[in-house]
């Protein structure tokens, strides 16, 4: 288990105060002027040492990502850092913990990711539902203007950095960091089309880079303790600490900072006080937040939480959004519940997405009842593939991957569902007509 | 856009609302003030009670937008209300975390305390409820939105009692009701312990170890 010393949301469950005084006290905000004049090249040094990868979901790695910024600007075009607080993906509710009990951990990784990417502002667009996490987060960066940390000259560095907050107003999409710039610059949140990639063209046709809360927090406890430290963490290509949500069917539901690579039995067992009747009574786990498919219990006994590991039994690691479901859930039902969430946050741009979520939908619904014939099972099968990989943003396959999941490991279910419901209706007829 | 409800013929932001409309704006580069159009919209909404059309047209005229971009956006994105809602805006999470810990009794306890279903308001125009999608809070599921407010890890009869409370006009804090520190594990955290922030904080060198 990660050594408390080696945690670094200190604050994860709001025990402390969030304001200036207690975020010092906890060590945020020491040295921040002598990280800064190390300059951007050290930053992204360090970043990379690190082996930092982001924690929104893509796992791109941080220093990597950070480096695609122009170094310099001809054309006298501003660069921007906006950072991802629309946390939204179903099982996913870390960054709404850092906005609201450690809130100068995001504020002062703006600054240090700023000045790696050479950026004058940045704007923290935050999901709309977080309304009180946005007021809490606003008022740390207003203590941190108050105190010369960010505006001119932050921190007494020479360097000038503006920070913002921005809500947004109920859109799943907007996660997608296309549709954040959309949303930012004031329109529908539809995605656009890459390239150009943002670091060239984002924000306001400016170089902009997008990063996770949870990146973007970490930033300065990897500075201040060096890259090394944090990658001696975890296992090679999946290293740090992680912050998990792990919701459904445990004991006792939590978030918690742990190692990456953590087996998942042990997370749920120490963490969350087991499954609920016992380890033996799990059915599924959504490791990563509802776009990743589904893993049954076999695949769950052994498997570690990172990117690597998931990937290998054909899941991912995601935002590290653990949904556990015991013998009691109705498994066809909880993935339909899903495909209902991504018809309901298609932006509606691109045809595969737009139709074929609804024909999920509405296919899986007829599933949960068993009204189908078997033949369907593969035939959802082949849509979902043709949704997959077709549209502009990712959404078209996060819809299609919990439905592959699902046939990939419940087949059996949803046969013997489908075929209850066919027995259940010929008992139902006449003896002539059933014949 | 709705029809059917009774517009105002005109909306205006009062000197509070108008001094933060001018300060958001503020917030966006030169030129780029169409950026403050979905915080606008939230003032409109928040000084409204809704968002009625006259509203988006005052947003529209103030940030220089043809009011088309501002009838598109306003009916985007879920949190504006198109048509007048309760005084307490019940928003019941019903996605996956949260119906696998019990979603349908939180909106079963709507209907049987309010006597209302999903989209609908009571009479009195005190509650209106609707299903919402993953409100970003699962491990502390199922969650009720009170207008800005969660309500965490609640059921049935929690349920019931925070919209019997709510009927009397008492507001009862937002967050647990089971009393839970945030997101920590019930019954206290795992981790963490260990820790104690009472002293000075650690010099550049001490944390470099």
């Amino acid at each position: 288990m990660l050594d408390d010393k080696d945690r670094i949301f200190t604050n994860l469950y709001g025990i402390h105060d969030w304001r200036l005084a207690g975020a010092r006290a906890r060590g945020d905000w020491d040295g921040t002027r002598e990280l800064v004049l190390k300059g951007r090249d050290w930053i992204i040094e360090q970043m990379k040492a690190s082996g930092l990868r982001g924690r929104g979901g893509a796992g791109f790695p941080t220093g990597l990502k950070w480096s695609f910024m122009p170094k310099s600007s001809p054309d006298g075009r501003p660069s921007y850092l906006v950072v991802n607080a629309d946390e939204s993906e179903p099982g996913t509710c870390k960054d709404r913990d850092i906005l609201r009990h450690d809130p100068h951990k995001l504020v002062e990784g703006c600054l240090l990711a700023g000045v790696a990417m050479g950026a004058s502002a940045g704007y923290i667009y935050v999901r709309g539902e977080f309304y009180n996490e946005a007021q809490r987060l606003q008022a740390a960066v207003d203590e941190a203007y108050g105190a010369g940390l960010v505006g001119k000259n932050a921190c007494g560095s020479g360097y000038d950095f503006e920070l913002y907050v921005h809500r947004g107003a109920g859109a799943y999409i907007c996660g997608e960091e296309t549709a954040l710039l959309e949303s930012l610059e004031g329109n529908k949140g539809q995605p656009r089309l890459k390239p150009p990639f943002p670091a060239q063209c984002g924000l306001y046709g400016c170089p902009t880079t997008v990063n996770n809360v949870e990146t973007i927090a970490v930033a300065p406890t990897i500075l201040r303790r060096g890259g090394a430290w944090f990658a001696g963490i975890g296992r090679p290509n999946n290293t740090g600490t992680k912050v998990f949500c792990i919701s459904g069917h445990v004991e006792r539901p939590c978030n918690v900072e742990e190692s990456m690579g953590i087996p998942l039995r042990e997370l749920i067992e120490k963490h969350c006080g087991g499954v609920r009747g016992g380890w033996d009574n799990l059915l599924a786990v959504i490791p990563g937040g509802s776009s990743v498919p589904v893993l049954p219990k076999s695949i769950c006994d052994e498997v570690l939480m990172d990117f690597d590991s998931l990937r290998e039994v054909r899941s991912g690691l995601g935002t590290a959004a653990v949904i556990v479901m015991d013998k009691s859930t109705d498994i066809i039902k909880a993935i339909a519940r899903l495909s209902r969430f991504y018809k309901h946050e298609s932006c509606g741009q691109c045809t595969p997405c737009r139709e074929g979520t609804g024909w999920m939908w509405r296919v899986m619904e007829r599933m949960v009842k068993g009204q189908a014939e078997i033949e369907e099972i593969d035939m959802l099968l082949d849509v979902s593939q043709e949704i997959e990989g077709h549209t502009i943003c990712a959404l078209g396959d996060a819809a299609a991957w919990p439905v592959q999941g699902l046939i990939r490991h419940f087949r059996p279910v949803m046969e013997q569902r489908i075929l209850a419901y066919r027995s259940e209706r010929l008992g139902r007829l006449p003896p002539a007509r059933a014949a | 856009m709705s029809g059917d409800v009774s517009q105002p013929a005109s909306f205006a932001f009062n000197a509070e609302y108008l001094a933060k409309a001018d300060q958001i704006i503020a917030r966006y580069p030169e030129g780029r003030q169409q950026s403050a159009v979905l915080p606008l919209l939230d003032l409109a909404q928040r000084q409204h009670g809704w968002l009625p059309r006259a509203a988006m047209d005052h947003v529209a005229a103030k940030l220089r937008m043809a009011p088309i971009r501002v009838y598109e956006v306003a009916t985007f994105y879920t949190m504006f209300n198109l048509r007048p809602v309760g005084r307490y805006f019940l928003q019941a999470c019903t996605t996956t975390p949260c119906w696998l810990r019990g979603s349908d009794a939180v909106v079963g306890a709507c209907r049987k305390v309010l006597g209302i279903g999903v989209g609908e308001s009571t009479p009195d125009g005190l509650f209106s409820l609707v299903e919402v999608e993953c409100l970003g809070a699962c491990v502390n599921a199922p969650i009720l939105q009170v207008n800005d407010d969660f309500y965490e890890d609640l059921d049935g009869p929690a349920t019931e009692r925070l919209l019997q409370s709510l009927q009397r006009g008492e507001v009862p804090p937002m967050g647990s009701v089971t009393g839970r520190q945030a997101s920590a594990p019930a019954g206290g955290p795992t981790t963490l312990a260990s820790l104690s922030f009472d002293r000075a904080p650690k010099t550049a060198a001490e944390g470099a170890e």
